[in-house]
């Protein structure tokens, strides 16, 4: 192990855990945004039509690397709500090996309360990331 | 009104008993519904006839010699009359059943354009909504038709003044909306209609937004087509009205082919129904026009004079209250408006605005307001963030609106 992260299960406890202690949508927005504030800035030079992650109503860029066996996923977009979702999504499967990530699909969107509260749109682009990142780790698994 | 002519004061909560959706909380919050330029809520009598039609009459109509089809027909044909008396065209006969807004028009380019040559010109305006775009285009692509445009200023006004440069012998339409979904900007229709009647040029007014804030007359708006949808003024989805003024039905020719648009159909040749059946084909959202008529006469039995000020007093706070946030900037103050406020905050995405009032209860549209073209002209590329009220909002929905919005600032900013 080249950390002691906690597991994709554990991450996906603590999340819910949070969730819970805050009081309303309002906060849980208030910490997702700031979620996404706390993650590494995405190159402004990689914000272009190559990077660009189609599918969602804001601007969204996606890009990744194989860091050994794991995946190192980064993102941005320009909205802030959106922003936070990505790494909210990323605390989940980024540093993950392909099994893990394969092993983890993205019930705990529903299970978290996200489906019911995002719009229908926000809530497709998220699935459509999971989807994404499920489809790297599945050709990864495959070569 | 009483006896010296003057209006009672508007009583709102009675009006808001009488729309059940309205009553109703949002993640735990009570809903603010701020969202009518989109769609508008429907009163009671409206749910009460569409349940009772199923209920008792439904039946397919003008075919059926049977009792339910005879009542289906009846009323389908009263809500026509009634839609004519509201919108005071002179004859039923110029009413259309159609979709909504978007099939009028489309309606209207496809019959419209069938003598139109190459180079032919329509003129829209900056502010239309895409419904009263695309089609146009389309009919552009397909016979090389030039679309010109009526400018809009920083303030959301059409610049009229350049209105009679924009007119050639080429001009086959003036095409406007009656009030902007965008912005809220109410245009100057009737004069836009005068200027064209004096180069015989007909015009189409896209009333989508105009009939939901006041009583429409088309004869004194002095338009050659008015095109409205129901489920913008309280009544069902779905369905709405095409207007076309004395003769223009005869002469168009039809749209969609299919039954009940034809008085005789062989092989070798087809006779169509005279209008407005020739424009009708196939089953018609029986239901949906039967609510329509049922809204609008709910609508025309209010003190409009009451709503209007009511209306103004809603535009009046939301647009003091707004002006009062920092970086926050309204976009379209025109002269003359409904209550709908389009605005940016600076450093916030529109979308995240709307997802934030939304966790607090407050529906808003964010987004081009399939208005792409206007979005650019008014330097918001990514939309805009857009309160629409109508006349059940109170004013201390507002308040809470703005004080939600000045929240939200402080979290985006």
């Amino acid at each position: 192990m080249a950390d002691q992260a906690p597991s994709i299960d554990a991450e996906i406890q603590a999340l819910k855990d949070e969730f819970a202690f805050l009081g309303d949508w309002t906060e849980r927005y208030q910490y997702i945004m700031d979620m996404g504030k706390q993650m590494p800035a995405f190159p402004c030079e990689k914000q272009d039509e190559a990077h660009k992650f189609h599918g969602c109503q804001s601007q969204v860029w996606f890009d990744y690397e194989w860091d050994g066996d794991r995946l190192d996923l980064r993102g941005t977009s320009d909205a802030m709500i959106v922003n936070g979702l990505i790494a909210l999504l990323f605390r989940v499967y980024s540093g993950r090996t392909a099994d893990e990530i394969l092993a983890t699909d993205g019930a705990f969107i529903d299970e978290l309360g996200l489906s019911a509260h995002l719009s229908a749109n926000r809530a497709t682009g998220l699935s459509n990331m999971i989807e994404k990142i499920r489809q790297l780790a599945a050709e990864r698994a495959a070569a | 009104m009483t006896d010296d002519g003057r209006t009672q004061p508007f009583d709102v909560e009675s009006i808001r008993a009488q729309f059940p959706a309205l009553d109703q909380q949002v993640h735990g919050k009570p809903l603010v519904y701020l969202d009518n330029a989109a769609t508008t809520q429907k009163p009671q009598v409206v749910i009460d006839t569409i349940r009772e039609f199923y209920e008792r009459d439904n039946a397919n109509i003008h075919r059926g010699v049977h009792t339910l089809s005879a009542r289906a027909s009846e009323r389908f044909e009263n809500a026509r009359a009634r839609i004519a008396r509201s919108l005071n065209a002179e004859s039923e006969r110029e009413i259309v059943f159609v979709r909504g807004v978007t099939e009028a028009i489309n309606l209207l380019a496809h019959s419209l354009s069938d003598d139109w040559q190459a180079g032919d010109e329509v003129i829209l305006s900056e502010l239309e909504h895409h419904a009263n775009i695309v089609p146009w285009l389309m009919v552009g692509q397909r016979k090389g038709i030039v679309i010109r445009t009526i400018p809009v200023n920083d303030r959301g006004d059409l610049e009229l003044d350049a209105l009679p440069g924009l007119i050639t012998d080429k001009t086959r339409l003036i095409a406007v909306n009656h009030v902007s979904n965008a912005l809220g900007t109410v245009n100057p229709v009737a004069r836009i209609a005068e200027t064209a009647q004096a180069h015989g040029i007909p015009v189409l007014v896209d009333g989508a937004q105009g009939l939901p804030h006041g009583p429409v007359d088309v004869q004194a708006l002095g338009c050659n087509f008015y095109a409205c949808s129901s489920h913008k003024v309280f009544g069902p989805s779905g369905v709405g009205a095409l207007y076309a003024r004395g003769d223009w039905l005869d002469r168009l020719p039809p749209f969609l082919g299919g039954g009940d648009m034809i008085e005789e159909v062989r092989f070798d040749g087809v006779r169509f129904a005279p209008p407005p059946s020739k424009f009708e084909a196939g089953t018609p959202n029986i239901e949906g026009a039967i609510g329509f008529g049922a809204a609008l006469e709910w609508a025309d039995g209010l003190d409009w004079l009451a709503i209007e000020r009511h209306e103004a007093a809603l535009l009046q706070r939301m647009t003091e209250g707004l002006a009062e946030i920092p970086g926050l900037r309204l976009v379209g103050q025109a002269a003359h408006k409904v209550p709908v406020v389009s605005f940016l905050i600076d450093g916030a995405h529109p979308h995240d605005i709307g997802t934030l009032l939304d966790s607090m209860g407050i529906a808003v549209r964010t987004g081009h307001h399939c208005a792409m073209p206007l979005m650019q002209c008014v330097e918001a590329p990514a939309g805009t963030a857009r309160a629409s009220a109508a006349f059940y909002n109170t004013l201390d929905e507002i308040d809470q609106f703005v004080a939600a919005v000045a929240r939200v600032r402080d979290m985006l900013v």
